[in-house]
């Protein structure tokens, strides 16, 4: 794979059609908008390196609450826009006066973004079976930038190191990691991911994550 | 004021400035990118004797809010020198002449900035002189452009800054303070890589032959520094680019 640390304003192509995420056309001629790396497909996009999250509609998310209004529960999102979770996107029916019941300020609940209107007004929800409060497990906090990487191609990353470690884990596009096992299993989960973060942009990082864990699981046994 | 002849005399020898550069010669560039923890993006810069340190916080949420835009960022930029920064205790606190740099600095790199991606959110710019030497704008704007990248906001480009001036009738690059202080003129300009100036300021007095000569220099030097923030980006993560050694270790 060729990869690339670009800056803004780098030249990536002549071929105004390459233009992918994290680029510009100009003149016919295809720049990178953002700090990033640069991946040469056939389309050119460049993966920020840094960066706030900025909520989409169907993003996994892990909020906090931060507010009771009459109708709503204002979650940190982790993003400089707050989440909003209106009362009838709770899986059950429930009485506005009896919100903080269900959801107390400090709550972290498991969300998904259900639309995002233009002036960034954020609309959460709740209904789905994977989502709710978190009531164990722990939750971690990388750069959302890592995240894709986390997940890997398809799900590849997250799916091994979920067989690997054993442990229930909801990665949020925000940042926020969900986990949630037995406590030698999340301990070596936690590790892993800030590996994972540390060096999310080099190449091959699947097979050296897979060498990790076995030389981890092999001290441990 | 100092003869006229004297002068002459004390701004070079022997072809070179005092400080030993030739007339078209930038003072030697140090940038650090990332050198805030707690900053979403920071650079520090040294442009001779120069010592600037660049914040960057946001996009995040606008306080007082009736600033905010509903459809883009704004941008706020705060240079401020320390009291400590020049010969002579400066009063400290915001004065006419920060404000007015804050401004130019600000409209220098707005351009740049993708304000539309993020609406009611602010992009803060805190720019504070540690040691000023004469051209503490141009390397505010030099290390708010590195910090700007760095917090990986959204811009068309980078921006470069350089200043030029007038001593003893000849045209200088990047003037020091005895140049500055004592000149006949001082052009700081800031510029993409591509050429379009963002910046241009003017005191003192220049012929038109010498106001395109001086503009010509400092953007000769804008595009050199240019090369050196750049550099300074890519090797934050190409210093970490081949873990290889470890990967052999592990198996």
């Amino acid at each position: 794979m060729d990869r690339k640390v670009v800056v803004p304003g780098d030249l990536l192509s002549e071929d105004a059609k390459k233009s992918g995420d994290g680029t510009y056309v100009k003149d016919g001629r295809v720049y990178s908008l953002l700090y990033g790396l640069a991946n040469y497909r056939d389309k050119i996009n460049v993966i920020p390196l840094a960066g706030k999250y900025i909520p989409a509609p169907g993003d996994n998310v892990v909020g906090v609450v931060k507010d009771i209004t009459f109708s709503n529960w204002i979650v940190d999102i982790n993003s400089p826009y707050d989440g909003l979770l209106h009362i009838s996107e709770f899986p059950k029916r429930i009485d506005a006066q009896e919100m903080s019941k269900y959801l107390r300020i400090g709550s972290s609940i498991m969300t998904k973004v259900k639309d995002v209107d233009p002036t960034m007004k954020v609309e959460l929800t709740l209904n789905d079976r994977k989502l709710g409060k978190i009531t164990t497990g722990q939750v971690i906090e990388i750069s959302h930038t890592r995240v894709p990487r986390l997940i890997g191609k398809g799900g590849s990353m997250i799916g091994m190191l979920k067989k690997e470690v054993n442990c229930n884990i909801f990665v949020g596009q925000n940042g926020r990691i969900w986990i949630n096992g037995g406590a030698d299993d999340m301990d070596l989960a936690l590790r892993t991911i800030h590996l994972i973060e540390k060096e999310a942009h080099t190449n091959g990082l699947t097979d050296r994550i897979v060498a990790f864990l076995k030389k981890e699981k092999g001290a441990r046994s | 004021m100092i003869d006229m002849d004297e002068n002459d005399i004390s701004f070079f020898k022997d072809g070179l400035r005092l400080d030993g550069r030739r007339t078209d010669q930038l003072r030697p560039i140090k940038i650090e990118v990332g050198v805030l923890a707690r900053a979403d993006g920071s650079c520090y810069i040294e442009m001779g004797g120069n010592k600037v340190i660049a914040a960057v916080y946001g996009p995040r949420e606008v306080h007082p809010r009736h600033l905010q835009e509903v459809t883009r960022a704004i941008v706020r930029y705060r240079y401020n020198m320390a009291s400590f920064s020049v010969e002579e205790r400066k009063r400290p606190g915001p004065d006419r002449r920060s404000y007015e740099l804050s401004k130019v600095s600000r409209e220098a790199l707005e351009p740049v900035i993708l304000t539309s991606y993020f609406p009611r959110s602010v992009i803060d710019v805190f720019v504070e002189v540690l040691q000023a030497d004469a051209g503490t704008r141009t390397a505010g704007i030099n290390a708010a452009a590195v910090a700007l990248v760095d917090a990986g906001i959204p811009m068309k480009s980078m921006i470069s800054a350089c200043a030029a001036g007038k001593v003893a009738d000849t045209i200088v690059l990047d003037p020091m303070k005895e140049e500055d202080n004592f000149g006949q003129a001082d052009l700081p300009i800031a510029m993409t890589p591509n050429g379009d100036i963002t910046l241009l300021q003017m005191d003192g007095n220049l012929s038109p032959d010498e106001f395109h000569m001086a503009v010509e220099m400092a953007m000769k030097g804008a595009r050199d520094i240019y090369e050196i923030q750049r550099r300074a980006l890519v090797e934050k993560y190409s210093q970490l680019e081949a873990p290889t050694v470890e990967v052999k270790a592990c198996e």
